[in-house]
Protein backbone atom coordinates (compact mmCIF):
# COMPACT_ATOMS: atom_id res chain seq x y z
CA UNK A 1 0.00 0.00 0.00
CA UNK A 2 2.57 2.36 1.07
CA UNK A 3 4.60 1.83 -1.97
CA UNK A 4 1.99 2.35 -4.33
CA UNK A 5 1.14 6.12 -2.65
CA UNK A 6 4.76 6.61 -2.61
CA UNK A 7 4.46 5.85 -6.78
CA UNK A 8 1.24 8.34 -7.20
CA UNK A 9 2.94 10.68 -5.60
CA UNK A 10 5.78 10.60 -8.06
CA UNK A 11 4.14 11.04 -11.19
CA UNK A 12 4.60 14.47 -12.80
CA UNK A 13 2.19 16.87 -11.09
CA UNK A 14 -0.15 18.17 -14.45
CA UNK A 15 -1.12 21.55 -14.54
CA UNK A 16 -5.31 22.10 -13.88
CA UNK A 17 -6.36 23.92 -17.52
CA UNK A 18 -7.89 27.08 -17.08
CA UNK A 19 -11.65 27.12 -16.01
CA UNK A 20 -13.91 27.97 -19.19
CA UNK A 21 -15.44 31.88 -19.11
CA UNK A 22 -17.70 31.87 -21.79
CA UNK A 23 -20.30 34.25 -23.14
CA UNK A 24 -23.65 32.63 -21.94
CA UNK A 25 -26.42 32.52 -25.38
CA UNK A 26 -29.09 35.39 -25.04
CA UNK A 27 -32.91 33.81 -24.79
CA UNK A 28 -35.19 36.67 -26.05
CA UNK A 29 -37.99 34.70 -26.49
CA UNK A 30 -37.89 33.64 -23.08
CA UNK A 31 -38.24 37.16 -21.91
CA UNK A 32 -41.03 38.11 -24.09
CA UNK A 33 -42.83 35.13 -22.77
CA UNK A 34 -42.44 35.76 -19.05
CA UNK A 35 -43.61 39.17 -20.25
CA UNK A 36 -47.20 38.07 -21.28
CA UNK A 37 -47.43 35.47 -18.70
CA UNK A 38 -46.99 38.15 -15.97
CA UNK A 39 -49.12 40.93 -17.94
CA UNK A 40 -52.24 38.19 -18.15
CA UNK A 41 -51.83 37.41 -14.27
CA UNK A 42 -51.53 41.06 -12.74
CA UNK A 43 -54.85 41.71 -15.26
CA UNK A 44 -56.64 39.08 -13.63
CA UNK A 45 -55.62 39.82 -10.10
CA UNK A 46 -56.49 43.45 -11.03
CA UNK A 47 -59.79 42.18 -11.69
CA UNK A 48 -60.36 40.18 -8.72
CA UNK A 49 -59.38 42.68 -6.21
CA UNK A 50 -61.04 45.20 -7.59
CA UNK A 51 -64.14 44.40 -8.70
CA UNK A 52 -66.76 44.93 -5.98
CA UNK A 53 -69.46 41.99 -7.34
CA UNK A 54 -67.22 39.27 -6.54
CA UNK A 55 -67.12 41.21 -2.79
CA UNK A 56 -64.10 39.81 -1.18
CA UNK A 57 -64.94 41.34 2.25
CA UNK A 58 -67.89 38.55 2.12
CA UNK A 59 -65.70 35.96 1.45
CA UNK A 60 -63.44 36.73 4.44
CA UNK A 61 -66.19 37.04 6.53
CA UNK A 62 -67.78 33.57 5.75
CA UNK A 63 -64.23 31.78 5.61
CA UNK A 64 -64.32 31.03 9.05
CA UNK A 65 -67.93 30.81 9.86
CA UNK A 66 -69.04 28.28 12.09
CA UNK A 67 -71.83 26.63 9.75
CA UNK A 68 -68.91 26.71 6.52
CA UNK A 69 -66.40 25.06 9.20
CA UNK A 70 -68.92 22.17 9.86
CA UNK A 71 -69.16 21.63 6.06
CA UNK A 72 -65.28 21.56 5.70
CA UNK A 73 -65.68 18.53 8.65
CA UNK A 74 -68.00 17.22 7.22
CA UNK A 75 -66.61 16.86 3.65
CA UNK A 76 -63.24 15.45 5.55
CA UNK A 77 -65.34 12.65 7.08
CA UNK A 78 -67.22 11.89 4.23
CA UNK A 79 -63.88 11.91 2.10
CA UNK A 80 -62.22 9.43 4.64
CA UNK A 81 -65.12 6.98 5.12
CA UNK A 82 -65.63 6.71 1.11
CA UNK A 83 -61.87 6.04 0.37
CA UNK A 84 -61.80 3.73 3.32
CA UNK A 85 -64.59 1.85 1.82
CA UNK A 86 -62.68 1.96 -1.53
CA UNK A 87 -59.81 0.70 -0.19
CA UNK A 88 -61.03 -2.29 1.51
CA UNK A 89 -63.66 -2.84 -1.54
CA UNK A 90 -60.45 -2.60 -3.99
CA UNK A 91 -58.31 -5.29 -2.14
CA UNK A 92 -61.02 -7.59 -2.01
CA UNK A 93 -61.74 -7.02 -5.44
CA UNK A 94 -58.06 -7.08 -6.75
CA UNK A 95 -57.22 -10.29 -5.01
CA UNK A 96 -60.33 -12.04 -6.15
CA UNK A 97 -59.71 -10.89 -9.97
CA UNK A 98 -56.73 -12.65 -9.23
CA UNK A 99 -58.28 -16.37 -7.66
CA UNK A 100 -58.79 -19.35 -9.25
CA UNK A 101 -61.63 -19.86 -9.05
CA UNK A 102 -63.83 -18.32 -12.40
CA UNK A 103 -66.68 -17.64 -10.41
CA UNK A 104 -64.78 -15.54 -7.88
CA UNK A 105 -62.71 -14.06 -10.96
CA UNK A 106 -66.24 -13.25 -12.66
CA UNK A 107 -68.04 -11.74 -9.75
CA UNK A 108 -64.92 -8.96 -9.36
CA UNK A 109 -65.44 -8.55 -12.63
CA UNK A 110 -69.23 -7.93 -13.11
CA UNK A 111 -68.83 -5.28 -10.34
CA UNK A 112 -65.82 -3.46 -11.90
CA UNK A 113 -67.74 -3.31 -14.97
CA UNK A 114 -71.10 -2.12 -13.23
CA UNK A 115 -69.54 0.78 -11.23
CA UNK A 116 -67.35 1.64 -13.71
CA UNK A 117 -69.99 1.95 -16.52
CA UNK A 118 -72.39 3.95 -14.29
CA UNK A 119 -71.71 7.63 -13.72
CA UNK A 120 -71.43 8.64 -9.75
CA UNK A 121 -74.38 11.16 -9.66
CA UNK A 122 -76.57 8.07 -10.92
CA UNK A 123 -75.73 5.93 -8.08
CA UNK A 124 -75.86 8.58 -5.13
CA UNK A 125 -79.47 9.14 -6.54
CA UNK A 126 -79.93 5.72 -6.83
CA UNK A 127 -78.81 4.75 -2.92
CA UNK A 128 -80.76 7.72 -1.87
CA UNK A 129 -84.05 6.75 -3.34
CA UNK A 130 -83.34 3.03 -3.02
CA UNK A 131 -86.14 2.87 0.49
CA UNK A 132 -88.75 4.08 -1.87
CA UNK A 133 -88.45 0.51 -3.85
CA UNK A 134 -86.98 -1.52 -0.85
CA UNK A 135 -89.82 -2.08 1.72
CA UNK A 136 -88.06 -3.85 4.36
CA UNK A 137 -84.16 -4.62 4.45
CA UNK A 138 -82.98 -7.16 6.87
CA UNK A 139 -80.04 -9.35 8.08
CA UNK A 140 -79.70 -12.64 7.81
CA UNK A 141 -79.21 -15.59 5.98
CA UNK A 142 -79.80 -15.44 2.23
CA UNK A 143 -83.02 -16.58 1.63
CA UNK A 144 -83.28 -18.35 5.11
CA UNK A 145 -84.59 -16.75 8.83
CA UNK A 146 -83.46 -12.86 9.30
CA UNK A 147 -82.67 -10.65 12.03
CA UNK A 148 -82.58 -7.10 12.46
CA UNK A 149 -86.04 -5.54 10.54
CA UNK A 150 -85.34 -2.75 9.42
CA UNK A 151 -87.16 0.46 8.14
CA UNK A 152 -85.29 1.33 5.04
CA UNK A 153 -86.05 4.86 5.76
CA UNK A 154 -83.68 4.91 8.59
CA UNK A 155 -81.33 3.08 7.88
CA UNK A 156 -80.24 4.95 4.51
CA UNK A 157 -79.69 8.35 5.62
CA UNK A 158 -77.87 11.10 3.25
CA UNK A 159 -74.70 10.16 5.00
CA UNK A 160 -75.39 6.45 4.39
CA UNK A 161 -76.56 7.01 0.60
CA UNK A 162 -73.50 9.37 0.46
CA UNK A 163 -71.00 6.91 1.73
CA UNK A 164 -72.23 4.02 -0.33
CA UNK A 165 -72.61 5.87 -3.65
CA UNK A 166 -69.29 6.57 -3.24
CA UNK A 167 -67.49 4.35 -1.43
CA UNK A 168 -69.18 1.29 -3.96
CA UNK A 169 -67.84 3.55 -6.78
CA UNK A 170 -64.73 4.61 -5.47
CA UNK A 171 -64.09 0.62 -5.06
CA UNK A 172 -64.39 -0.36 -8.44
CA UNK A 173 -61.36 1.63 -9.40
CA UNK A 174 -59.46 1.09 -6.07
CA UNK A 175 -59.89 -2.08 -7.68
CA UNK A 176 -58.05 -1.84 -10.91
CA UNK A 177 -55.74 0.48 -9.32
CA UNK A 178 -54.89 -2.28 -6.55
CA UNK A 179 -54.63 -5.30 -9.02
CA UNK A 180 -52.10 -3.56 -11.71
CA UNK A 181 -49.76 -3.36 -8.11
CA UNK A 182 -50.02 -7.17 -7.39
CA UNK A 183 -49.12 -7.41 -11.18
CA UNK A 184 -46.52 -5.32 -10.83
CA UNK A 185 -44.49 -7.31 -8.48
CA UNK A 186 -41.92 -9.01 -9.45
CA UNK A 187 -43.20 -13.10 -9.68
CA UNK A 188 -39.75 -14.45 -8.52
CA UNK A 189 -40.90 -12.70 -4.55
CA UNK A 190 -44.25 -15.29 -4.69
CA UNK A 191 -42.18 -18.19 -5.64
CA UNK A 192 -39.41 -17.43 -2.99
CA UNK A 193 -42.42 -16.99 -0.71
CA UNK A 194 -43.34 -20.45 -1.71
CA UNK A 195 -40.44 -22.30 -1.68
CA UNK A 196 -40.53 -21.52 1.97
CA UNK A 197 -43.94 -22.94 2.76
CA UNK A 198 -46.28 -19.61 2.71
CA UNK A 199 -49.57 -19.94 1.58
CA UNK A 200 -51.47 -17.98 -1.03
CA UNK A 201 -52.77 -15.32 0.95
CA UNK A 202 -50.11 -14.50 3.42
CA UNK A 203 -47.39 -14.41 0.55
CA UNK A 204 -50.41 -12.10 -0.71
CA UNK A 205 -50.23 -10.02 2.58
CA UNK A 206 -46.82 -10.03 3.76
CA UNK A 207 -45.17 -10.17 0.68
CA UNK A 208 -46.87 -8.83 -2.65
CA UNK A 209 -49.18 -6.39 -0.70
CA UNK A 210 -46.45 -4.92 0.75
CA UNK A 211 -44.85 -4.02 -2.19
CA UNK A 212 -47.60 -3.31 -4.57
CA UNK A 213 -47.69 -0.29 -2.22
CA UNK A 214 -44.93 1.28 -4.13
CA UNK A 215 -46.98 1.33 -6.94
CA UNK A 216 -50.72 1.84 -5.48
CA UNK A 217 -49.80 4.76 -3.23
CA UNK A 218 -49.42 7.15 -6.36
CA UNK A 219 -52.74 6.90 -7.84
CA UNK A 220 -54.34 6.20 -4.45
CA UNK A 221 -53.61 9.76 -3.59
CA UNK A 222 -54.84 11.16 -6.68
CA UNK A 223 -58.22 9.05 -6.02
CA UNK A 224 -58.18 10.46 -2.62
CA UNK A 225 -57.88 14.47 -3.97
CA UNK A 226 -60.64 13.65 -6.57
CA UNK A 227 -62.43 12.18 -4.33
CA UNK A 228 -62.22 15.51 -1.93
CA UNK A 229 -63.74 17.05 -4.71
CA UNK A 230 -66.31 14.56 -5.92
CA UNK A 231 -68.15 14.57 -2.47
CA UNK A 232 -69.75 17.86 -3.79
CA UNK A 233 -72.25 15.81 -5.63
CA UNK A 234 -73.41 14.86 -2.57
CA UNK A 235 -75.08 18.35 -2.53
CA UNK A 236 -77.44 17.15 -4.66
CA UNK A 237 -78.89 14.74 -1.71
CA UNK A 238 -79.27 17.51 0.00
CA UNK A 239 -76.09 16.00 2.22
CA UNK A 240 -74.49 18.79 4.50
CA UNK A 241 -71.21 18.67 3.35
CA UNK A 242 -68.92 21.95 1.93
CA UNK A 243 -71.00 23.00 -1.41
CA UNK A 244 -74.05 22.20 0.32
CA UNK A 245 -73.26 24.10 3.18
CA UNK A 246 -72.39 27.51 0.68
CA UNK A 247 -75.80 27.02 -1.07
CA UNK A 248 -77.82 26.92 2.12
CA UNK A 249 -76.27 30.61 3.09
CA UNK A 250 -76.30 31.87 -0.68
CA UNK A 251 -79.70 30.60 -1.03
CA UNK A 252 -80.68 32.73 1.46
CA UNK A 253 -78.13 35.78 1.24
CA UNK A 254 -78.19 35.83 -2.72
CA UNK A 255 -74.13 36.39 -2.32
CA UNK A 256 -73.73 32.91 -4.59
CA UNK A 257 -70.49 34.02 -6.45
CA UNK A 258 -68.84 34.73 -2.98
CA UNK A 259 -69.92 31.54 -0.88
CA UNK A 260 -68.38 29.43 -4.17
CA UNK A 261 -65.33 31.48 -3.71
CA UNK A 262 -65.15 30.44 -0.09
CA UNK A 263 -66.12 27.18 -0.70
CA UNK A 264 -63.06 26.94 -3.64
CA UNK A 265 -60.44 28.05 -1.36
CA UNK A 266 -61.09 25.13 1.30
CA UNK A 267 -61.33 22.87 -1.22
CA UNK A 268 -57.98 24.29 -2.61
CA UNK A 269 -56.39 24.44 0.81
CA UNK A 270 -57.64 20.79 1.74
CA UNK A 271 -55.91 19.32 -1.40
CA UNK A 272 -52.99 21.18 -0.99
CA UNK A 273 -52.50 19.36 2.00
CA UNK A 274 -53.47 16.02 1.31
CA UNK A 275 -50.68 16.62 -1.76
CA UNK A 276 -47.85 16.93 1.19
CA UNK A 277 -49.34 14.03 2.96
CA UNK A 278 -48.92 11.88 0.04
CA UNK A 279 -45.44 13.12 -0.72
CA UNK A 280 -44.34 11.93 2.59
CA UNK A 281 -46.36 8.92 2.23
CA UNK A 282 -44.46 8.01 -0.79
CA UNK A 283 -41.67 8.43 0.53
CA UNK A 284 -42.53 5.57 3.70
CA UNK A 285 -43.25 3.07 0.98
CA UNK A 286 -39.97 3.64 -1.57
CA UNK A 287 -38.47 1.99 1.72
CA UNK A 288 -36.08 -1.03 0.60
CA UNK A 289 -36.72 0.03 -3.12
CA UNK A 290 -34.37 2.89 -3.52
CA UNK A 291 -30.51 3.33 -1.84
CA UNK A 292 -30.99 6.56 -0.84
CA UNK A 293 -34.39 8.48 -0.78
CA UNK A 294 -34.30 11.65 -2.28
CA UNK A 295 -34.17 14.62 0.98
CA UNK A 296 -37.76 16.39 1.68
CA UNK A 297 -38.27 19.54 1.28
CA UNK A 298 -37.68 20.47 4.87
CA UNK A 299 -34.41 18.67 4.80
CA UNK A 300 -33.27 20.37 1.61
CA UNK A 301 -33.68 23.71 3.05
CA UNK A 302 -31.65 23.25 5.84
CA UNK A 303 -28.95 21.79 4.37
CA UNK A 304 -29.05 24.53 2.12
CA UNK A 305 -29.10 26.90 5.20
CA UNK A 306 -26.03 24.91 6.99
CA UNK A 307 -24.48 25.31 3.79
CA UNK A 308 -24.88 29.17 3.88
CA UNK A 309 -23.75 29.00 7.22
CA UNK A 310 -20.45 26.90 6.55
CA UNK A 311 -19.85 29.57 3.99
CA UNK A 312 -20.40 32.01 5.90
CA UNK A 313 -17.52 30.92 8.45
CA UNK A 314 -14.84 30.35 6.15
CA UNK B 1 -39.09 -49.12 -11.12
CA UNK B 2 -38.35 -52.07 -9.38
CA UNK B 3 -38.78 -53.24 -6.00
CA UNK B 4 -35.42 -51.65 -3.93
CA UNK B 5 -32.79 -54.21 -3.55
CA UNK B 6 -31.84 -54.12 0.35
CA UNK B 7 -28.46 -52.51 -0.25
CA UNK B 8 -30.96 -49.19 -1.39
CA UNK B 9 -33.41 -50.07 1.25
CA UNK B 10 -30.78 -49.45 4.25
CA UNK B 11 -30.63 -45.82 2.91
CA UNK B 12 -33.45 -44.54 2.00
CA UNK B 13 -33.02 -42.04 -0.67
CA UNK B 14 -33.22 -38.18 0.19
CA UNK B 15 -34.73 -37.69 -3.39
CA UNK B 16 -35.71 -40.98 -5.43
CA UNK B 17 -37.14 -39.55 -9.51
CA UNK B 18 -38.29 -42.95 -11.52
CA UNK B 19 -39.45 -41.62 -15.16
CA UNK B 20 -40.12 -38.00 -14.37
CA UNK B 21 -42.19 -36.47 -17.44
CA UNK B 22 -42.54 -32.55 -17.51
CA UNK B 23 -44.82 -30.71 -20.35
CA UNK B 24 -45.39 -27.21 -21.19
CA UNK B 25 -48.52 -27.01 -23.44
CA UNK B 26 -46.57 -29.58 -25.97
CA UNK B 27 -43.03 -29.51 -25.30
CA UNK B 28 -41.66 -31.79 -23.15
CA UNK B 29 -39.20 -30.28 -21.21
CA UNK B 30 -38.65 -33.25 -19.00
CA UNK B 31 -38.58 -37.17 -20.74
CA UNK B 32 -38.19 -39.70 -17.98
CA UNK B 33 -35.62 -38.74 -15.60
CA UNK B 34 -34.00 -41.38 -13.47
CA UNK B 35 -31.74 -40.05 -10.45
CA UNK B 36 -31.33 -40.79 -6.65
CA UNK B 37 -29.63 -38.28 -4.18
CA UNK B 38 -28.69 -40.22 -0.98
CA UNK B 39 -28.75 -37.78 2.73
CA UNK B 40 -25.76 -36.04 3.59
CA UNK B 41 -24.94 -36.38 -0.56
CA UNK B 42 -23.90 -33.09 -2.35
CA UNK B 43 -25.44 -33.61 -5.85
CA UNK B 44 -24.78 -31.53 -8.65
CA UNK B 45 -26.58 -31.02 -12.02
CA UNK B 46 -24.94 -29.92 -15.32
CA UNK B 47 -26.13 -29.19 -18.45
CA UNK B 48 -26.68 -26.51 -21.30
CA UNK B 49 -29.92 -24.08 -20.55
CA UNK B 50 -33.35 -25.40 -22.00
CA UNK B 51 -32.02 -29.30 -20.71
CA UNK B 52 -34.83 -29.04 -17.76
CA UNK B 53 -32.03 -29.08 -14.68
CA UNK B 54 -34.36 -26.23 -13.41
CA UNK B 55 -37.53 -27.21 -14.04
CA UNK B 56 -36.29 -30.87 -12.50
CA UNK B 57 -35.20 -28.69 -9.25
CA UNK B 58 -38.69 -27.23 -8.92
CA UNK B 59 -40.57 -30.36 -9.45
CA UNK B 60 -38.90 -31.42 -6.11
CA UNK B 61 -40.78 -28.70 -4.46
CA UNK B 62 -43.74 -28.82 -6.29
CA UNK B 63 -43.29 -25.16 -7.45
CA UNK B 64 -44.13 -27.66 -10.92
CA UNK B 65 -46.57 -30.23 -11.20
CA UNK B 66 -44.77 -33.78 -12.02
CA UNK B 67 -47.03 -34.82 -15.23
CA UNK B 68 -45.62 -38.87 -15.37
CA UNK B 69 -43.46 -41.44 -13.32
CA UNK B 70 -43.12 -41.10 -9.59
CA UNK B 71 -40.92 -38.55 -7.29
CA UNK B 72 -40.47 -38.61 -3.79
CA UNK B 73 -38.63 -36.59 -1.14
CA UNK B 74 -37.62 -38.95 1.87
CA UNK B 75 -39.94 -41.32 0.86
CA UNK B 76 -42.81 -39.46 0.19
CA UNK B 77 -44.45 -38.06 -3.22
CA UNK B 78 -44.76 -34.96 -4.33
CA UNK B 79 -47.67 -33.22 -4.43
CA UNK B 80 -49.81 -36.29 -4.22
CA UNK B 81 -50.89 -39.01 -1.90
CA UNK B 82 -51.77 -42.71 -3.04
CA UNK B 83 -54.83 -44.01 -1.11
CA UNK B 84 -57.28 -46.87 -2.55
CA UNK B 85 -54.67 -47.42 -5.58
CA UNK B 86 -55.03 -43.85 -6.87
CA UNK B 87 -53.63 -40.60 -7.14
CA UNK B 88 -55.03 -38.10 -4.87
CA UNK B 89 -53.59 -34.36 -5.71
CA UNK B 90 -52.38 -32.82 -1.93
CA UNK B 91 -54.36 -30.22 -0.70
CA UNK B 92 -52.42 -26.97 -1.08
CA UNK B 93 -52.11 -26.57 3.09
CA UNK B 94 -50.12 -29.90 3.00
CA UNK B 95 -47.52 -28.96 0.20
CA UNK B 96 -46.90 -25.63 2.22
CA UNK B 97 -45.99 -28.34 4.72
CA UNK B 98 -43.82 -30.12 2.76
CA UNK B 99 -42.02 -27.06 1.23
CA UNK B 100 -41.17 -25.83 4.93
CA UNK B 101 -38.91 -28.90 4.77
CA UNK B 102 -37.17 -28.17 1.45
CA UNK B 103 -35.38 -24.87 1.24
CA UNK B 104 -34.64 -23.31 -2.02
CA UNK B 105 -32.32 -20.35 -3.07
CA UNK B 106 -32.95 -18.89 -6.89
CA UNK B 107 -30.44 -17.54 -9.24
CA UNK B 108 -31.93 -14.08 -9.00
CA UNK B 109 -31.96 -14.25 -4.91
CA UNK B 110 -35.36 -13.08 -4.84
CA UNK B 111 -34.62 -11.73 -1.24
CA UNK B 112 -37.63 -9.68 -0.14
CA UNK B 113 -36.88 -6.20 -0.97
CA UNK B 114 -39.19 -4.22 1.42
CA UNK B 115 -37.55 -6.71 4.52
CA UNK B 116 -34.43 -6.37 6.03
CA UNK B 117 -32.08 -8.88 6.08
CA UNK B 118 -32.75 -10.00 9.66
CA UNK B 119 -36.42 -9.53 8.28
CA UNK B 120 -35.99 -11.88 5.04
CA UNK B 121 -34.40 -14.73 7.48
CA UNK B 122 -37.02 -14.41 9.98
CA UNK B 123 -40.55 -14.10 8.25
CA UNK B 124 -40.86 -17.18 7.08
CA UNK B 125 -40.04 -19.16 10.85
CA UNK B 126 -41.94 -16.32 12.49
CA UNK B 127 -45.61 -17.05 10.41
CA UNK B 128 -44.74 -20.84 9.93
CA UNK B 129 -43.49 -22.22 12.94
CA UNK B 130 -44.28 -22.25 16.48
CA UNK B 131 -41.65 -20.45 17.98
CA UNK B 132 -41.12 -17.47 20.12
CA UNK B 133 -40.05 -14.07 17.71
CA UNK B 134 -37.00 -13.90 20.62
CA UNK B 135 -35.95 -17.64 19.20
CA UNK B 136 -36.55 -17.05 16.11
CA UNK B 137 -34.70 -13.53 15.93
CA UNK B 138 -31.67 -15.64 17.96
CA UNK B 139 -31.50 -18.59 15.11
CA UNK B 140 -31.91 -15.59 12.34
CA UNK B 141 -29.23 -13.83 13.93
CA UNK B 142 -26.84 -16.50 14.05
CA UNK B 143 -27.58 -18.08 10.60
CA UNK B 144 -26.58 -14.79 9.35
CA UNK B 145 -23.23 -14.34 11.19
CA UNK B 146 -23.10 -18.10 10.19
CA UNK B 147 -23.02 -16.91 6.35
CA UNK B 148 -21.09 -13.96 7.37
CA UNK B 149 -23.17 -10.66 7.24
CA UNK B 150 -23.24 -10.13 11.28
CA UNK B 151 -22.78 -6.64 10.32
CA UNK B 152 -25.62 -6.39 7.70
CA UNK B 153 -28.64 -7.47 10.21
CA UNK B 154 -30.75 -4.53 9.53
CA UNK B 155 -29.65 -3.43 6.06
CA UNK B 156 -31.93 -3.85 3.00
CA UNK B 157 -31.36 -5.75 -0.21
CA UNK B 158 -30.54 -3.34 -2.30
CA UNK B 159 -27.73 -2.08 0.07
CA UNK B 160 -26.33 -5.37 -0.36
CA UNK B 161 -24.00 -6.48 -2.97
CA UNK B 162 -24.90 -9.72 -5.18
CA UNK B 163 -23.15 -12.32 -3.47
CA UNK B 164 -24.70 -10.62 0.00
CA UNK B 165 -27.39 -11.13 -1.19
CA UNK B 166 -27.02 -14.68 -2.63
CA UNK B 167 -26.00 -15.54 1.30
CA UNK B 168 -28.64 -13.84 2.78
CA UNK B 169 -31.19 -16.02 0.69
CA UNK B 170 -29.22 -19.09 1.97
CA UNK B 171 -29.86 -18.11 5.44
CA UNK B 172 -33.39 -17.34 4.86
CA UNK B 173 -34.05 -20.72 3.42
CA UNK B 174 -32.01 -22.60 6.32
CA UNK B 175 -34.30 -20.32 8.65
CA UNK B 176 -36.97 -23.47 7.91
CA UNK B 177 -34.24 -25.79 9.11
CA UNK B 178 -34.72 -28.04 5.98
CA UNK B 179 -33.74 -31.51 5.64
CA UNK B 180 -32.75 -30.63 1.59
CA UNK B 181 -31.39 -27.72 0.32
CA UNK B 182 -32.07 -26.65 -3.83
CA UNK B 183 -29.89 -24.24 -5.62
CA UNK B 184 -30.65 -23.22 -9.03
CA UNK B 185 -27.89 -21.64 -10.68
CA UNK B 186 -26.94 -19.85 -6.86
CA UNK B 187 -24.18 -18.11 -8.73
CA UNK B 188 -24.85 -17.39 -12.08
CA UNK B 189 -26.27 -13.64 -11.84
CA UNK B 190 -23.35 -12.74 -9.62
CA UNK B 191 -20.28 -11.17 -10.86
CA UNK B 192 -17.03 -13.14 -11.15
CA UNK B 193 -15.62 -11.88 -7.75
CA UNK B 194 -18.53 -12.96 -5.64
CA UNK B 195 -19.03 -16.13 -6.88
CA UNK B 196 -16.17 -17.61 -4.22
CA UNK B 197 -18.13 -15.84 -1.21
CA UNK B 198 -21.32 -17.82 -1.68
CA UNK B 199 -19.35 -20.76 -2.75
CA UNK B 200 -17.52 -21.12 0.59
CA UNK B 201 -21.21 -20.94 2.34
CA UNK B 202 -22.20 -24.42 0.40
CA UNK B 203 -18.98 -25.51 1.08
CA UNK B 204 -19.69 -25.04 4.99
CA UNK B 205 -23.17 -26.47 4.35
CA UNK B 206 -21.73 -30.03 2.69
CA UNK B 207 -19.04 -30.12 4.89
CA UNK B 208 -21.78 -30.04 7.72
CA UNK B 209 -24.06 -32.71 6.26
CA UNK B 210 -26.74 -31.56 4.61
CA UNK B 211 -28.30 -32.94 1.64
CA UNK B 212 -27.61 -30.70 -1.51
CA UNK B 213 -29.01 -30.53 -5.03
CA UNK B 214 -27.12 -28.34 -6.83
CA UNK B 215 -27.46 -26.93 -10.47
CA UNK B 216 -24.73 -25.09 -11.72
CA UNK B 217 -21.80 -23.86 -13.84
CA UNK B 218 -18.94 -24.17 -11.66
CA UNK B 219 -17.18 -27.03 -12.22
CA UNK B 220 -14.58 -26.79 -9.65
CA UNK B 221 -17.01 -26.34 -7.09
CA UNK B 222 -18.81 -29.51 -8.10
CA UNK B 223 -15.43 -31.35 -8.41
CA UNK B 224 -14.58 -30.79 -5.12
CA UNK B 225 -17.83 -30.34 -2.98
CA UNK B 226 -19.77 -32.70 -5.09
CA UNK B 227 -20.59 -36.32 -4.27
CA UNK B 228 -22.47 -36.95 -7.39
CA UNK B 229 -23.06 -35.42 -10.65
CA UNK B 230 -25.53 -35.75 -13.72
CA UNK B 231 -25.07 -34.25 -17.17
CA UNK B 232 -28.91 -33.31 -18.54
CA UNK B 233 -29.57 -32.44 -21.92
CA UNK B 234 -32.67 -32.02 -23.58
CA UNK B 235 -34.99 -33.12 -20.78
CA UNK B 236 -32.80 -36.46 -20.50
CA UNK B 237 -30.32 -37.47 -18.02
CA UNK B 238 -27.09 -38.46 -20.51
CA UNK B 239 -24.65 -39.18 -17.78
CA UNK B 240 -24.08 -40.27 -14.34
CA UNK B 241 -21.38 -40.96 -11.81
CA UNK B 242 -18.54 -39.34 -9.77
CA UNK B 243 -18.12 -35.57 -10.25
CA UNK B 244 -13.97 -36.10 -11.15
CA UNK B 245 -15.28 -38.99 -13.42
CA UNK B 246 -17.72 -37.12 -15.50
CA UNK B 247 -16.11 -33.76 -15.56
CA UNK B 248 -12.12 -35.39 -16.52
CA UNK B 249 -13.72 -38.74 -18.39
CA UNK B 250 -17.20 -37.94 -20.04
CA UNK B 251 -18.20 -41.08 -21.57
CA UNK B 252 -21.00 -39.93 -24.29
CA UNK B 253 -20.56 -37.37 -26.82
CA UNK B 254 -22.39 -34.84 -25.27
CA UNK B 255 -21.25 -34.24 -22.28
CA UNK B 256 -17.82 -34.24 -24.46
CA UNK B 257 -19.03 -31.43 -26.37
CA UNK B 258 -20.52 -29.51 -23.37
CA UNK B 259 -17.50 -29.85 -21.49
CA UNK B 260 -15.27 -28.45 -23.67
CA UNK B 261 -17.38 -25.01 -23.92
CA UNK B 262 -17.24 -24.43 -20.30
CA UNK B 263 -14.23 -25.68 -18.96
Amino acid sequence: MDDEGAGVAEAPARSRPEAIRAVPVRHPGRWVSGAIVLVVAAQLIHWFVTNKELKLGTVRHYLFDHSILVGVGVTLELTAVAMIMGVIIGVVLAVMRLSRNPIVAGGSWLYVWFFRGTPVLVQLLFWYNLPTVARSLSLGIPFGPSWLPQNPKDLITAFIAACLGLGLNEGAYMAEIVRAGILSVDEGQVEAASALGMPRLLSMRRIVLPQAMRVIIPPTGNETISMLKTTSLASVIAFPELLYTAQIIYSRTYETIPLLLTASIWYLFMTSVLSVGQYYLERRFARGALRELPPTPGQRIRRWVALRRGRALT
Amino acid sequence: MSEPTEAQAAVRPMVHSEGVEKWFGRLQVLQGIDLQVKPREVFCIIGPSGSGKSTFLRCINHLEKVDAGRLTVDGQLVGYQERGGRLHELPDKEVCRRREEIGMVFQRFNLFPHMTALGNVMEAPLRLKDENKAAVRERATALLRRVGLSDKLNVYPTQLSGGQQQRVAIARALAMQPKLMLFDEPTSALDPELVGEVLEVMRGLAEDGMTMIVVTHEMGFAREVGDALVFMDQGQVVETGSPRDVISDPQHERTRSFLSKVL
